[in-house]
């Protein structure tokens, strides 16, 4: 759709993270906490967002939660706890705590999964974010995405100190670094990490390590990027893998598959087809929704 | 009635807030057993517990951030800056962030937050204690921005800006909070945002001004009449955005004659845009130049001889008036 020009904005795909967004969200409830980026498409279908109402953001329609006014990167829904981030990565992440601190404020026990890339460790938000929810022993689960580039910057340009998840122990805050193209096992420790937020056990740093397969975005053509640490990756693909432990573990067959894909497709289809038909909003409407009433 | 200094009214709007909505807390550098900087929040936190008077770490961005989730999750937070100077630590909070939610919520969702704190100069605090940085937020869409003046205003003002729906900058300035005592009524009164206020009535002159500013134009206006026999009317703007254009336009219809005075400083500062739309839609009605009053275009300097250099005051108001009235 991008290349036909159909997508008006920038287009920032999430291959090769998806366990992320999958397992990180699977075990949410509908009053947790999201604030999910720009690579995390699967985490606003875990928390229930339509793929209509999401296909209507993406191309800039009215019937979109934003009305038309941002892109889909920056999407929020607050019917579904999702937080809209920004182009600024990393600024939501203190929103995320205050959203988790406001819960404790009201007596209830949600959770708030706050998402980021490695490269936006590097600002002082994050920091900032981090420090005070260990002082206030906050229900907040950071998953910091490290698909090894931000932008076409390697780790090793922007972590000082190597390993990420270790910083976590400067705040007494438990740290985990973990591959995160094995879904299951994503699931596993952000469902302990959630289970311990629940029950006033305080933050967790999850370091989830991952590949981004494309470019930073749909323009950049990525030369930087190494064909053979690409190659490499592509063997640990999250859904192939979980897709071979469905066939080892519940013979789950090439047929289910096929019937699985064209569902998703239908769906996809569908939303693209109601989007498409939806009206863009009218030039004047731009003057709305700088303030709410 | 009784006799308030500004800081007591803005206390008194604080704690009646406070037990007014329980949605309501406070969150900043040293405001809690502390009461903070300046005393502001002094007695809050015995009253209303450390959950609602929080203590922070020297943290400008995340107090912003956490404000945001926070009003996001239903709560009306009020965030302290220390000192207004450092509002800049949390400037991509408040200008990316909290200003632009509305916007991108389809303007279905606000951040109902107030962001507080002293600003101003005339205490020799140097570059990083005496700032007016107002304009930084009336730039932004999606802000409201406030500025008292008085103990009576301030109490209405605080009332409202908590009510708000929207983020609101609100500046009280340092000098004014032990400095000045006012009337302020027992019973429960607010003040809209967006509505400037005549706080001396005249023929000749209109001074459009706010906050410190206003005290000092008030003092000018009335050495004007002593020994000029001008009769200078003074508009205090006290919401800086929404700028309530209509007050300023009535005012400047009657006495065909504008000085906007400003501590801020001379370039882009909120003056600028109120002249332009003074040009722009009453030009008619205007015998002589619109005329202003302002800082330099320099840091707020420390010495007292530079910052006394430096403010704008008393004097250099009633100087530029008899500049304007012989036009």
């Amino acid at each position: 759709m991008s290349r036909q020009g159909k997508i008006i904005g920038g287009v920032y795909l999430g291959r090769g993270q998806e366990a992320i967004s999958v397992g990180t969200t699977f075990d949410l409830r509908n009053d947790d906490i999201v604030s999910p980026i720009h690579r995390d498409m699967g985490v606003f279908l875990l928390k229930g967002m339509p793929m209509r109402n999401l296909m209507c953001q993406i191309l800039g329609r009215k019937a979109g939660p934003s009305k038309g006014k941002d892109s889909w990167s920056h999407t929020g829904d607050m019917r579904y706890n999702i937080l809209a981030s920004s182009s600024m990565l990393g600024s939501s992440v203190p929103i995320a705590c205050g959203a988790a601190l406001a819960t404790r404020m009201r007596g209830l026990d949600s959770v708030a999964v706050t998402y980021f890339g490695e490269g936006s460790t590097a600002r002082g938000d994050i920091h900032e974010a981090m420090n005070m929810a260990a002082i206030y022993n906050l229900p907040v689960i950071f998953i910091c995405e490290n698909n090894q580039w931000a932008y076409s910057t390697p780790p090793d340009r922007e972590i000082g100190g190597g390993k990420i998840a270790k910083r976590a122990s400067a705040y007494g805050m438990e740290g985990l670094s973990l591959d995160a193209n094995d879904v299951l096992l994503v699931y596993e420790k952000v469902r302990d990490a959630i289970h311990r937020a629940r029950q006033g056990g305080g933050p967790t740093f999850i370091e989830c390590v991952t590949y981004r397969m494309m470019g930073h975005s749909e323009h950049d053509q990525a030369a930087y990027m190494d064909k053979n640490q690409t190659a490499a990756w592509e063997r640990r693909d999250p859904i192939g893998r979980f897709k071979q432990y469905l066939v080892e573990q519940v013979q789950f067959t090439e047929s289910e598959d096929k019937r699985m894909t064209e569902r998703i497709e239908a769906e996809i289809a569908d939303a693209r087809k109601f989007a498409e038909s939806q009206p863009f909003p009218e030039g004047p409407e731009a003057l709305e929704g700088v303030f709410v009433p | 009635m009784s006799q308030k200094t500004l800081i007591e009214a803005i206390r008194d709007g604080l704690r009646e807030e406070m037990e007014r909505d329980d949605t309501v807390f406070i969150l900043g550098e040293d405001v809690g057993a502390y009461g903070g900087a300046f005393k502001v929040t002094d007695g809050l936190y015995n009253q209303f517990g450390d959950q609602r008077v929080r203590d922070t770490p020297i943290s400008e961005s995340a107090i912003v951030g956490y404000a945001i989730g926070a009003a996001l999750m239903g709560m009306r937070p009020v965030a302290e800056m220390q000192f207004m100077d450092f509002i800049s630590c949390g400037f991509d909070q408040i200008v990316n962030q909290a200003a632009t939610m509305a916007y991108r919520y389809g303007g279905d969702t606000g951040v109902p937050l107030v962001v507080r704190g002293p600003s101003g100069g005339g205490i020799s605090g140097g570059l990083f204690h005496s700032q007016t940085p107002e304009a930084w937020f009336t730039h932004t869409p999606g802000l409201k921005v406030v500025c008292p003046s008085t103990p009576y205003d301030a109490k209405g003002l605080i009332r409202s800006s908590i009510r708000d729906n929207n983020p609101v900058i609100f500046f009280e300035h340092k000098y004014l909070y032990r400095s000045i005592k006012g009337e302020v009524p027992e019973e429960e009164y607010v003040i809209p945002l967006g509505e400037a206020d005549v706080k001396l009535e005249g023929d000749d002159l209109t001074i459009v001004t706010y906050g410190w500013m206003v005290h000092q134009s008030i003092a000018a206006a009335q050495q004007l009449e002593k020994e000029d026999g001008l009769s200078v009317e003074v508009i205090d703007l006290r919401t800086l955005s929404p700028l309530d254009r209509e007050t300023i336009f009535e005012s400047v219809k009657k006495t065909n004659r504008a000085l906007l005075v400003q501590e801020d400083k001379f370039t882009g500062g909120i003056m600028s845009d109120v002249s332009a739309q003074i040009t722009e839609s009453i030009f008619e009605h205007l015998d002589a130049p619109v005329m202003r009053v302002t800082a330099p275009d320099t840091p707020t300097p420390y010495a007292p001889p530079l910052e006394k250099f430096y403010l704008p005051n008393q004097e250099k108001i009633v100087a530029a008036a008899r500049k304007l009235a012989a036009y």
